[in-house]
């Protein structure tokens, strides 16, 4: 005859077990918004369309960015006020944090995950730190001439456990070998161009394209080249006339090369400049707008889409690469900041500051397919950044 | 005294052209205090836009830190000159296309910490 009591305990028991082991959950249809007024993060869902729970406290995130652990489990958010923190998407909660740098603006991660570096205005330069514990490996100080450090603008990741930064201040490019991440051994590029502002890396890894401020024209490195150096691309673009005055900066890190041409911002004028990465001439320059601030290619390189510098800043441009020209244009908000498209392209999370919102565009129709409420968002980074190279 | 004409006329107009030349005119007695809306709307401009570069507690980033201690080593004066006109050189630029030297002077104030925020 069965014990009956003994089988009850032994459910209750398998029960328990059950319980408290926590499902297997993927990220890989996660991502995170920054809400910049308030310091917060929200964890989003981009197949339900809708955002699981807010993660507060994390400081000045004016300008924060972040990067993605491999596994996209983690994500490494550099705040304005130069804090590191380290969020565990799962269970919402910030595992590690470190007050790096009195103020910075982003970050990247290497190749194999292992570090993450955290790049510097005040004081300029790079860190590095352990993806596990947050624990500095590595300081190196953007000191450009004997007590002068530059501040520090577009770092990325490369193959090889590699980055690559600009120096502002400097106008010099820097390339970090972190392959002995104790020991860093650093190459120097000087005479790049005026003032470099932000830059990318092709998704390829192959070729870091600076944008200038301080003159017409992009520095580009092809880092495959026996021995690498600085080439100008769209030299002049401005042709002699007149910059308008810049309100914002504009961001090139991110996806701006669809298929074998490269879209880039014009700095001081209402233009993308589209340039064949082949021969790096000057295919197209396309009017839109107002001042472009990201030029987002979609993960099929079918359109590119486009935002603006304040006051043009609530309307978003589509641009059609096959006919170089723009296809639709439409307001989802007051002042849009970013654009983050979701791993395959079909949709494209647009954030509103102003409209305290973020809208969800269907990347063929155009039709808006959701609407999520968030307080006065800023950056949009989906996990799937965890699989590519620059970002 | 005598007076030739023309530099009678001139002389006569002089306050009116200086108050055309905004930069002339920021050095003019109290510029006309914006209307409680428009402050809010500056003070927004303040923190979100100039915060993308000086971040949006004014502790700097691109741009140097603005806070009311940095602020308060410069005239007010010059800080509303280079917010309507801009730093050549620099990427600070002018804002004279969205705001009044009036309105500039003002922020100016805000920045020094003289000015009681609505």
């Amino acid at each position: 005859m069965i014990n009956t009591p003994k089988l009850w305990a032994g459910l209750a028991t398998l029960l328990l077990a059950a319980c408290a082991q926590t499902p297997i959950q993927g990220t890989g249809d996660l991502g995170l918004v920054v809400e910049r007024a308030s310091g917060s993060l929200q964890l989003l869902n981009t197949s339900t369309r809708s955002a699981l729970g807010r993660v507060q406290g994390l400081g000045d995130l004016s300008h924060a960015s972040l990067v993605y652990s491999r596994d996209g489990a983690y994500a490494y958010v550099f705040g304005r006020d130069g804090a590191l923190s380290k969020l565990h998407l799962p269970s919402q909660r910030v595992v590690a944090r470190v007050q790096q740098s009195g103020n910075s603006i982003g970050g990247a991660i290497s190749q194999d995950g292992r570090w993450v570096v955290a790049q510097n205005y005040q004081p300029g330069g790079i860190k590095v730190f352990d993806a596990q514990d947050l624990s500095l490996v590595a300081d190196i100080p953007a000191e450009y001439a004997p007590g002068k450090l530059s501040r520090v603008v577009g770092l990325a990741d490369l193959p090889g456990q590699r980055f690559i930064f600009s120096l502002f201040d400097a106008d010099e490019i820097w390339l970090a070998d972190l392959s002995q991440p104790r020991a860093p051994r650093i190459s120097k590029f000087s005479h790049v161009g005026h003032q470099p502002y932000d830059a990318l890396v092709t998704p390829d890894g192959r070729h870091y394209i600076a944008g200038l401020f301080g003159e017409d024209g992009l520095a580009m490195i092809d880092l495959w080249a026996a021995e690498p150096k600085v080439q100008r691309i769209l030299p002049g673009y401005g042709r002699g006339q007149q910059p308008l005055p810049v309100f914002k900066m504009p961001h090139l890190r991110g996806w701006a090369v669809a298929g074998r041409l490269a879209y880039l911002p014009a700095i001081g004028r209402h233009e993308v400049l589209v340039v064949d990465t082949q021969s790096w001439a000057e295919v197209a320059r396309i009017p839109v707008a107002g001042q472009p601030v990201f030029v987002m290619a979609q993960p099929d390189g079918r359109q590119v889409w486009v935002n603006f510098a304040v006051p043009d800043y609530d309307q978003v441009q589509v641009i059609d690469t096959q006919s170089q020209r723009v296809v639709h244009a439409f307001k989802p908000g007051k002042a849009v900041l970013h654009m983050e498209f979701t791993p395959r392209g079909e949709a494209v999370w647009i954030s509103a500051r102003d409209s305290d919102q973020i809208s969800v565009i269907d990347t063929r129709s155009f039709a808006t397919l959701a609407t999520l409420p968030a307080q006065a968002p800023s950056g949009i980074f989906f996990t799937s950044r965890a699989q590519r190279i620059g970002l | 005294m005598r007076c030739n004409r023309s530099w009678c006329w001139a002389l006569a107009c002089l306050p009116a052209l200086l108050c055309l030349l905004p930069g002339l005119a920021l050095a003019q007695a109290p510029a006309p205090t914006p209307t409680p809306q428009r402050q809010q709307q500056l003070l927004r401009m303040l923190q979100q836009d100039c915060g993308s570069c000086h971040g949006m507690r004014l502790t700097g980033g691109l741009g140097p830190p603005i806070h009311a201690q940095a602020m308060r080593e410069l005239p007010r004066d010059s800080i509303a000159a280079v917010i309507y006109h801009g730093r050549p050189g620099t990427p600070m630029p002018p804002w004279k296309s969205m705001l009044s030297a009036a309105e500039a002077e003002w922020l100016a104030g805000v920045l020094r910490g003289e000015e009681v925020k609505p």
